[in-house]
């Protein structure tokens, strides 16, 4: 039951992530890009990672990327316009990115002992209580240190935005 | 009678294949697309892959720091965003465009 989930989601995220890398509008790239959070939270889920599930649905696929439709909607341009590819780029990109993928396939299989399997709720150390004693005590340096880049990631998103840079 | 491994539960390389995936899309993706904000996307793509491959070691390994580190991504993406959206909208004021090819002019 747990196997048959997991491919759900992962084919939906793999067939949303190929429609992102096809489409020629931005705006059905974005849409793409949610399906893809959405059933990579619903994986974080299957892994015991309720918070960080919690964290990918409202942080990505909430504030990111309506903050990214915001800007394509903005902006207003169309579709891409084509590029003309060489015929080797278009006729042999996917077929070695098929090979390099099952390469890599093989050699995790190959690795990685293919019986021990995943259980959902084996897995209690990621509910918010957890990831919060962890984040405020081994981690509270890097925590600390993360308010003052989002601090300037708003003075630079304000300055950049107001400014004319010739 | 003994059900097979992949029934009672989803084997662990499947989490690593599916990033492997979802990583390469996201490269093919930046390295094909012209327009601005799909390569923008591809990189939160990739992002995520990462992000997918910390929760599966972390459930390999019984503890809760690669749930931690993957927070910290999806916050330094959150600054990211911000910051590479405001330098898109500056380059589209300036330039009128978001194909990469005609904001080359650091090539040079």
């Amino acid at each position: 039951m747990d196997a048959v989930l997991f491919l759900v989601f992962a084919a939906i995220a793999v067939v949303c992530a190929i429609n992102l890398v096809l489409q020629t509008h931005p705006i059905a790239s974005a849409l793409s890009l949610i399906g893809v959070m959405g059933s990579l939270a619903f994986v974080y889920l299957q892994l015991g990672g309720e918070f960080i599930a919690a964290a990918q649905l409202v942080v990505y696929a909430g504030a990111i990327m309506v903050l990214f439709v915001f800007v394509i909607m903005l902006l207003n341009e169309g579709k891409e316009r084509k590029v003309k590819m060489k015929l080797w780029g278009r006729w042999a990109g996917a077929p070695l990115l098929a090979c390099f993928l099952a390469l890599m396939a093989f050699i995790v299989q190959r690795v990685l002992p293919p019986q021990e399997s995943v259980r959902f709720g084996a897995f209690t150390g990621g509910d918010a209580q957890s990831i919060g004693t962890r984040l405020f005590t081994a981690y509270l340096l890097p925590f600390e240190v993360t308010s003052v880049l989002i601090l300037i990631a708003i003075v630079g998103a304000i300055v950049l935005a107001r400014k004319e840079i010739d | 009678m003994p059900f097979p491994y992949w029934i009672t539960g989803v084997p662990f390389s499947w989490y690593l294949i599916l990033s492997a995936v979802l990583f390469a899309l996201g490269v093919a993706g930046f390295l094909f697309r012209r327009n601005i904000i799909t390569v923008f996307m591809s990189i939160e793509l990739m992002l995520n892959a990462v992000n997918l491959s910390f929760v599966a070691f972390s459930y390999k390994l019984g503890k809760n720091d690669g749930h931690i580190f993957s927070f910290f991504v999806m916050v330094v993406a959150a600054a990211e965003a911000a910051v590479g959206l405001a330098i898109i909208l500056t380059v589209f004021k300036n330039r009128q465009t978001l194909e990469i090819d005609e904001v080359s002019s650091l090539k040079n």
